[in-house]
């Protein structure tokens, strides 16, 4: 067995948290450059320039990105070969994110009808798988609410064709996104049941931008269908133009005999994630 | 680039159309959802002439006067938008749409709606050159705060004749 500190885990998710509120990652930042070259709309163009200045001013000063620095969720794969000393897992992870969110808006209220804030950011949300090896995986996604807000499930039948799926996800990104901070960045989880849907959604917005699906088919799909979002009209900030979506990812998992489900998770342009490996 | 100062009168409003990009001089309120929900008929400012920036900052670093500030979804508060326009509210700043009663209040008592970029937090923030809490402290994030702008870029998305970018 390896053993890992509490202290150790606490060190690099809070590190994981200060980073990512204030850098925008490189291939977010390449494809709205690219974006820009291509963009015609002059509200689009303008809206894009200030994005890319923005990326720049928060690095520089190490100012938060936006001022929604979101709830941070973390994918946590912990190797089977690890045993964890000195305290609790779990809060040593909630630790991290209350460390490193010192410049971060403190964006959770403990409860939702009562809505008090925590005042320290936590609790994040914790994914674990257990995994083989001796070394815990952390993937951090920074999840502002306002595109969350705009995120959606259905249920379909398994008769469903990909033509009606496809209409689904071009109808909700038509009325969604506006909102939604575009250009947005689309994860797109089908099969799994209720809650499992959701969570492959997720997991579809950490793959990087520009990475395609391994499948060829989904691959294949996965680029029409950013054609086709990109031709909506609908632009940076929702003003018009042909940037609505920096990338659309689609994830797959086995699902039961009488369900299809289906989930579109928006993350707006200031789509910060990270990852460390302990 | 029309320069603004508030607050803002009824000409200074109905000289703005759907789509001029202005800069807007002076203070400005924040407050969003919980604060609204706060305000019933009694909001902790003067509203007459005043604009309302549906934001919220992260916490402002040493020596600085506030942190990064972007617009919040001004949907969410469609239903209290009215009954402010009613009081006097000129205008108010967000991101995404409106409601259909929200550009009626706004025609019947000359208001206007202004975007800025979600997500370009940072570069807002050099355009705040004083904050202060002004009520609700206990709300943390979500509290009133009056900013003193200068140069406040933003974009005339729906104007006092109901005329829109969408």
């Amino acid at each position: 067995m390896r053993e890992i500190n509490t202290s150790k885990i606490t060190e690099v998710v809070s590190a994981l948290c200060a980073s990512a509120i204030t850098n925008l990652p490189e291939d977010v930042l390449s494809a709205l450059n690219t974006a820009l070259k291509n963009e015609t709309s002059k509200s689009g163009r303008e809206i894009l320039r200030q994005i890319i200045q923005n990326a720049k001013i928060a690095a520089e000063e190490k100012l938060p990105l936006c001022q929604d620095t979101g709830t941070a969720v973390l994918f946590i794969e912990l190797g089977q070969e690890v045993a964890i000393i000195n305290g609790n897992f779990n809060e040593a992870v909630q630790e991290g994110v209350r460390q490193g969110y010192k410049d971060g808006r403190k964006s959770i209220v403990a409860d939702p009808l009562a809505r008090n804030n925590t005042k320290d950011n936590t609790p994040a949300i914790i994914h674990l798988d257990i995994v083989t090896g001796d070394k815990i995986k952390i993937k951090l996604s920074c999840k502002g609410g306002g595109a969350e807000n705009k995120s959606t499930i259905k249920m379909f039948n398994p008769s469903t064709n990909k033509e009606e799926i496809e209409r689904f996800i071009l109808e909700t990104v038509k009325n969604n996104s506006p909102e939604a901070c575009p250009p947005v960045i689309i994860g797109v989880g089908i099969g799994s049941n209720f809650d499992g849907v959701a969570l492959l959604a997720k997991k579809a917005l950490l793959r990087k931008v520009g990475m395609h699906s391994s499948a060829f088919s989904i691959k294949k799909w996965e680029k029409e269908l950013l054609e086709k979002i990109n031709k909506l009209g609908i632009g940076p900030m929702g003003l018009g133009g042909k940037t609505t979506a920096l990338a659309i990812n689609i994830e797959r998992a086995p699902c039961h005999i009488s369900s299809l489900p289906v989930a579109i998770n928006f993350d707006c342009h200031a789509h910060r994630y990270g990852e460390a490996v302990i | 680039m029309i320069k603004i100062n508030t607050p803002l009168s009824d000409k200074d409003v109905l000289s703005l159309k759907a789509g001029d990009q202005v800069l807007i001089s002076g203070k400005i309120y924040t407050a969003r959802d919980a604060a609204h929900m706060k305000f019933g008929n009694k909001p902790p400012f003067e509203v007459k002439g005043q604009i309302i920036y549906y934001a919220s900052p992260t916490p402002t670093k040493p020596g600085k006067i506030i942190g990064s500030i972007g617009p919040t979804t001004s949907s969410r508060m469609d239903a209290f938008a009215p009954d402010l326009f009613k009081m006097g509210l000129k205008g108010t700043i967000g991101k995404g749409r409106r409601s259909k009663e929200v550009v009626e209040s706004m025609i019947k008592n000359k208001a206007v709606y202004f975007v800025v970029p979600g997500g370009v937090a940072a570069l807002l923030s050099k355009h705040v050159k004083a904050s202060k809490t002004i009520a609700y402290p206990e709300l943390g994030p979500e509290a009133v705060l009056e900013l003193e702008v200068i140069d406040f870029p933003a974009i005339v998305a729906i104007d006092a004749k109901g005329k829109s970018l969408w």
